[in-house]
């Protein structure tokens, strides 16, 4: 019955919204506005801190969601499995282990990042200036973006598997390595997204003098 | 493709530390060597020694030295409700629902023991040291007091957890041999009605295996009241009125069955149905054959392990 009703809320908003969104649109088509709904000059009006800032903010939040997610779905199992098998709580720990380590690639690349942000005044830079900064900002966003998205997800398949691994382990030992693998893989997936996170990164060079 | 179901991940939170426990629980239960040593056991000290390289541990281990059966019972019940409440008691929401559910049968039977032994003049003290552990509730020794069922009902059950189910039961007869046990069945067909209707709410694993083992338990209770019926003063209307409406021999069957006269037409009717015509096969009472009671039994153990691995099978796939 809870749900009938959140049901019907959701749906009645999201009504609401979409009718504004839509009556808004035609209204400016109809007008001859439509200049107005302009996407550029909405992303140029946005400060490159902005955006770096928030990617910054993505690379450690989402790293950060990533990695608790895992640990605690790990972590329940361990102790549930390890209650008539205390050897699980030793070895599983590695799997702890693997997703502590997504939140502190996210923490690495926010450290990596925060280090290119530079002071700037919009009014003593030329078009150039502007441009790198305007990159800079774009490329940083971007890069804590796939930093906190890929760790995310493999925060979760860590925990998942992990969790599988405590409960396999504590009914037959010999399986603990073998499952260990698939935990590798799925580890490494985070990697990736720091890898490219470090290129992307590594390309925004912000600038407070205007440049020839 | 099936439905984009997320669950799975979020499954540990409430559940995470109970699945590894039961698991656990699950991979200590005694295998073929474990059998095949203790039916070589000579005595009871061999068991008890046999049992300590298991999971069952020291259980025995403060029992003085002749031991009995009737002692090891004791300690094996104490140790499965020992687990059990604590299962309980770390559960949240859904399950604890479903692991009172799984109480109420145990309450039937001690209300039902309480009355009977009222009946027969037994001291209240005796009673409740017979009463299943799982089955306590508040207040359960006051209902030694009750003299029909409207007073047992608006006395004490109508604050227990038993008190949906009474509402077929309340007459104003009082209670004696005949009346009781209509009572226990008329408590056990709407508790597993209830049961079976919560776990079809539920949908997903919990209805597909709830169901088919309530539906198994409904219909073995059909067939049993039938035939422990014949040669009693047990009418067939009321009969009918005890048989729980949510097996495989719903509605049918159970027709049938409510007109059955003697053994050889309630096999008939078993026949129409696949699941049971082989539980009916080499039956008898004779010495070397397995009672009918027995047949259901094995029947039971066997298709809820299959399901055991049904729901192995739906977590992976479903």
């Amino acid at each position: 019955m809870a749900s009938a009703a959140y049901k019907a809320i959701y749906g009645a908003v999201y009504a609401i919204f979409l009718l504004i969104a839509i009556s808004l649109g035609l209204y400016l088509l109809l007008t001859n506005q439509g200049f107005r709904f302009d996407v550029a000059w909405f992303l140029t009006s946005i400060s490159p801190y902005m955006f770096a800032c928030v990617g910054i903010g993505l690379a450690m939040g989402l790293s950060v969601f990533g990695a608790a997610w895992g640990i605690y779905s790990t972590g329940a199992s361990i102790m549930g499995a390890g209650v008539l098998m205390p050897r699980v709580y030793s070895k599983n720990l590695v799997s702890i282990i693997f997703c502590e380590a997504v939140a502190i690639y996210g923490i690495i690349i926010a450290i990596v990042m925060s280090g290119y942000l530079i002071n700037f005044d919009l009014e003593n830079l030329n078009e150039k200036a502007r441009a790198q900064n305007y990159f800079a900002g774009y490329s940083l966003f971007g890069a804590g973006l796939v930093t906190g998205l890929s760790n995310l997800a493999c925060g979760i398949c860590v925990g998942v598997v992990g969790s599988g691994t405590a409960l396999a382990d504590a009914a037959n030992n010999t399986l603990f390595v073998k499952v260990l693998i698939v935990e590798i893989f799925g580890s490494a997936i985070g990697l990736f997204g720091v890898i490219v996170a470090i290129i992307m990164a590594t390309k925004a060079h912000m600038t407070d003098v205007s440049i020839a | 493709m099936g439905s984009f179901d997320l669950s799975e991940i979020f499954y540990n939170v409430d559940s995470g530390y109970l699945e590894g426990l039961i698991r656990g629980f699950k991979n200590g239960i005694l295998r073929q060597e474990d059998y095949r040593h203790l039916t070589q056991c000579d005595t009871l000290e061999d068991l008890k020694l046999h049992l300590q390289g298991t999971d069952y541990g020291n259980f025995l281990a403060n029992e003085p030295s002749p031991l009995t059966v009737s002692v090891i019972d004791d300690k094996l019940r104490e140790k499965l409700v020992a687990e059990f409440e604590y299962i309980r008691n770390h559960s949240y929401k859904e399950l604890g629902v479903f692991l009172d559910f799984i109480k109420y049968s145990y309450m039937i039977d001690n209300i039902i023991l309480l009355i009977t032994g009222t009946l027969h003049q037994r001291q209240l003290s005796e009673l409740l040291t017979k009463c299943h552990p799982l089955g306590t509730f508040d207040q359960m020794e006051t209902v030694t007091i009750a003299t029909n069922t409207a007073d047992l009902y608006n006395a004490i059950l109508v604050d227990s957890p038993l008190a949906p189910f009474f509402k077929e039961c309340i007459s104003e007869e009082d209670l004696n041999e005949m009346n009781i046990e209509i009572i226990r069945n008329t408590l056990y067909k709407a508790y597993l009605e209830a049961f079976y209707d919560w776990c079809k709410e539920k949908g997903g694993a919990t209805a597909d295996v709830m169901c088919e083992i309530l539906a198994f338990e409904a219909d073995r209770r059909s067939i049993i009241i039938t035939i422990n019926s014949f040669g009693t003063e047990l009418t067939k209307e009321d009969r009918a009125k005890l048989y729980p409406r949510r097996g495989k021999l719903y509605p049918d069957g159970l027709i049938e069955l409510a007109r059955a006269d003697d053994y050889e037409t309630v096999k008939r009717i078993a026949e129409y149905y696949a699941d049971y015509r082989p539980l009916f096969d080499g039956t008898g009472n004779g010495p070397g054959d397995k009672t009918l009671e027995d047949k259901f039994f094995e029947h039971e153990v066997t298709f809820s392990t299959t399901l055991l691995s049904y729901i192995y099978w739906a977590m992976a796939f479903l």
